[in-house]
């Protein structure tokens, strides 16, 4: 049943494909921006600011560059790798796809950045922050953010100097993502970690997990994942009794998280490699409030630069996959959520990543602070 | 292996497996139900499971509810729940039987075919409602606050779970006693053990089997309202996990063993917990399905292996 749902999904895919087509007959500018991401799904919440703010400056270039029309087409993979692997195949097949834009979830990036690779494609991804992405020598994968070594030596600095926590539970959902973030957190922390668990995707009740954790009885609990099962965990433990304070990853940065967890979730922290959007550069915020009357989320910032850095490549005249990859490679500029140049690697330089705070009020996550990564 | 953990706290794991058993056991019983008649697995009785869950909540938005109301109020919210979620998963599944499964009977289709309209009606449920309800996770009011109510030992034992198990063995016996002892349950029990020769004695089939279909239902039903209390949560494709489970159970069990079905779900919900204890909870599924793998190669035809036709025959 399972996989004729996955089918179902997948077909549903093709007919959103070209969404994201800001004009048709102008003047071409070096073929087709491929965007791919979880814009459908449980976690979609997470993904939507970074596609709406990338379609932004679609829409501003083309307005600003008459005689440069770029077109961008959308690919929802609901955040699987099994569903984004056919994807990266038609896109690198077709050659009017010139660079990419994706993916925002690390299991997508890593299960699609070899097709890319071998396509000579190059990859900007808005959100994909597994360490690991980057360690493989994969020369077309790029990132606008920090990684989950960055981010988990934040998290670990803000439970020892912010809660100043003796007792740590940890808990991951087992993907890339959850379980390379965790990783971090245990290996920064040590001997405070007491306990850890892990659940997997789309589990819905956490009887065994409270248990061990009431056991341990930690005073913070961090988590590795993604809203479809942190928000039901975070509920069920607080119903429980468990008044740890709790501390998740950019994975629950998503508007779904407090509303599916309800009143469990006020206090909660959750940390980003993202950017407050009060604090990004330029005249972003305000645009993108303007276009969508909303503030931009997570990741808005950065799915707004990763568009800026490709589009500016075609603005100065790139107009094949490897002009384009060479392009990106050389890139070195300020974007709005922070300065833009990559490493071999193709992670962004490590002195400029940021990594902030925010605090569940009720629905609402409020900046707290940024913390620092000495 | 966290050996420590399971058996320094052996009492509060089980009773944790216990309460998750229940759920899967009131689920389990809807699958037996049919099956005991029918020879028939209904695929889409997880849905049926879902649909009560969905309206559950609808109940409860539509009075209102807020977390932690009061003992009347609570009351009432938990009696509307029930007669809400009963209703809608009673219906469902009479509805399930009418739409999939009346007309092939009454053609002969061969077995396979039935099992194919099961699964396409519970994808066409499922994909319904994540359609309608999005498909994010859907939390619902905490209308029973969790309270410890007795310990004994380092086990403690919450007023949910309490509630669950209570109600799951009240339903279960109400149930064996209506097979058993009513008329309409000697109906059943004829049609189990010799659908023609029930039919030449006046028992009227399809009556017969719209009831064990609504029977189904309905504990699909209070199953949905003691998982809304337990878990607090709900999504389009809760249904299909937790109905795998459930049948699982069924088959662990005996399927088509009314008790069995009680066994089988609250065996099922303890390895769950231990094995989730002694690894970690992404190891739950392995343990209980080779559990069932190593049940049937001993005992084919489930722990307490009769048919509802032979049972008290």
């Amino acid at each position: 049943m399972g996989l004729a749902a996955a089918l179902f999904a997948a077909a549903g895919c093709q007919d959103s494909g070209g969404g994201g087509t800001d004009n048709s007959n102008a003047s071409d500018c070096g073929g087709k921006i491929a965007i791919f991401g979880a814009f459908t799904g449980p976690n979609a919440g997470l993904v939507i600011p970074s596609l709406n703010a990338a379609k932004l400056a679609v829409k501003q270039h083309n307005a600003a560059n008459a005689d440069c029309q770029v077109t961008m087409q959308e690919f929802d993979t609901t955040g699987e790798p099994q569903q984004a692997t056919p994807i990266a195949n038609q896109v690198a097949q077709d050659q009017s796809f010139t660079s990419v834009i994706g993916g925002h979830f690390s299991g997508e990036s890593k299960a699609t950045m070899p097709i890319y690779e071998a396509a000579g494609l190059v990859m900007v991804a808005p959100s994909a922050t597994a360490t690991e992405l980057t360690a493989g020598g994969n020369k077309s994968f790029h990132r606008v953010v920090g990684n989950d070594a960055t981010q988990g030596t934040a998290a670990v600095g803000y439970i020892k100097n912010v809660f100043k926590a003796q007792k740590v539970f940890v808990i991951d959902d087992g993907t890339p993502y959850g379980l390379g973030i965790i990783d971090e957190v245990k290996k920064g922390l040590g001997a405070t970690v007491v306990g850890s668990d892990k659940v997997q995707k789309d589990q819905t009740n956490f009887d065994a997990t409270i248990s061990k954790m009431k056991s341990a009885k930690p005073d913070v609990i961090a988590y590795g994942g993604y809203t479809n099962e942190a928000a039901p965990l975070l509920k069920q433990a607080r119903a429980g009794g468990v008044t740890a304070k709790f501390l998740g990853f950019d994975g629950l940065y998503d508007p779904a998280f407090p509303k599916g967890a309800g009143e469990a979730a006020n206090g909660a922290i959750v940390t980003c490699p993202c950017l407050p959007a009060a604090e990004a550069g330029g005249t972003f915020s305000a645009d993108f409030q303007k276009e969508y009357g909303n503030a931009p989320g997570s990741y808005g910032a950065e799915g707004y630069d990763a568009a800026t850095v490709l589009l500016e490549g075609y603005k100065a005249g790139k107009k094949t996959r490897a002009d384009l990859l060479a392009w990106v490679d050389a890139y070195d500029k300020q974007g709005v959520s922070k300065y833009l140049k990559f490493d071999e690697t193709g992670d962004v330089d490590k002195s400029k990543v940021v990594v902030w705070s925010y605090q569940i009020k009720g629905t609402e996550f409020e900046p707290q602070q940024e913390i620092k990564l000495s | 292996m966290n050996f420590d953990e399971l058996f320094g706290h052996l009492g509060q794991h089980t009773v944790d497996g216990l309460a998750k058993g229940s759920i899967y056991a009131l689920v389990a019983l809807g699958y037996t139900l049919v099956y005991g008649v029918l020879k028939l697995i209904n695929f889409a009785h997880s849905e049926v499971f879902m649909v009560g869950t969905f309206a559950v909540l609808g109940t409860w938005s539509m009075l209102g509810a807020t977390d932690n109301p009061g003992f009347g109020l609570m009351l009432v919210f938990l009696v509307a729940g029930l007669v809400g979620g009963a209703l809608a998963s009673g219906a469902t599944a009479v509805a399930v039987e009418r739409i999939a499964y009346k007309r092939l009977r009454e053609m002969n289709a061969p077995p396979l075919i039935f099992l194919i309209t099961a699964i396409g009606l519970s994808l066409v449920l499922s994909e319904a409602f994540g359609l309608w309800q999005g498909r994010l996770i859907v939390g619902m009011p905490t209308i029973l606050p969790q309270e410890v109510l007795f310990t004994i030992g380092n086990t403690g034992v919450t007023n949910t779970q309490l509630l669950t198990v209570v109600a799951a063995l009240v339903m279960m016996f109400a149930l064996d006693q209506f097979i058993n002892r009513t008329r309409y349950g000697r109906g059943v029990r004829a049609v189990a053990q010799n659908p023609d020769t029930a039919a030449l004695m006046g028992v009227n089939k399809d009556r017969v089997i719209m009831l064990i279909f609504l029977l189904g239902g309905l504990l699909a039903g209070a199953a949905a309202l003691l998982y809304a209390i337990r878990y607090g949560n709900t999504r389009f494709n809760v249904g299909f996990l937790l109905g795998l489970k459930a049948f699982t159970a069924a088959v662990l069990g005996g399927i088509g063993n009314l008790r069995g079905a009680l066994l089988g779900g609250l065996l099922l919900g303890v390895v769950e917990v231990y094995a989730a204890t002694l690894t970690s909870s992404n190891w739950e599924d392995v343990a209980a399905f080779v559990v069932l793998v190593v049940v049937l190669l001993f005992r084919p035809t489930g722990l307490l292996g009769e048919s509802l036709g032979r049972a008290r025959a």
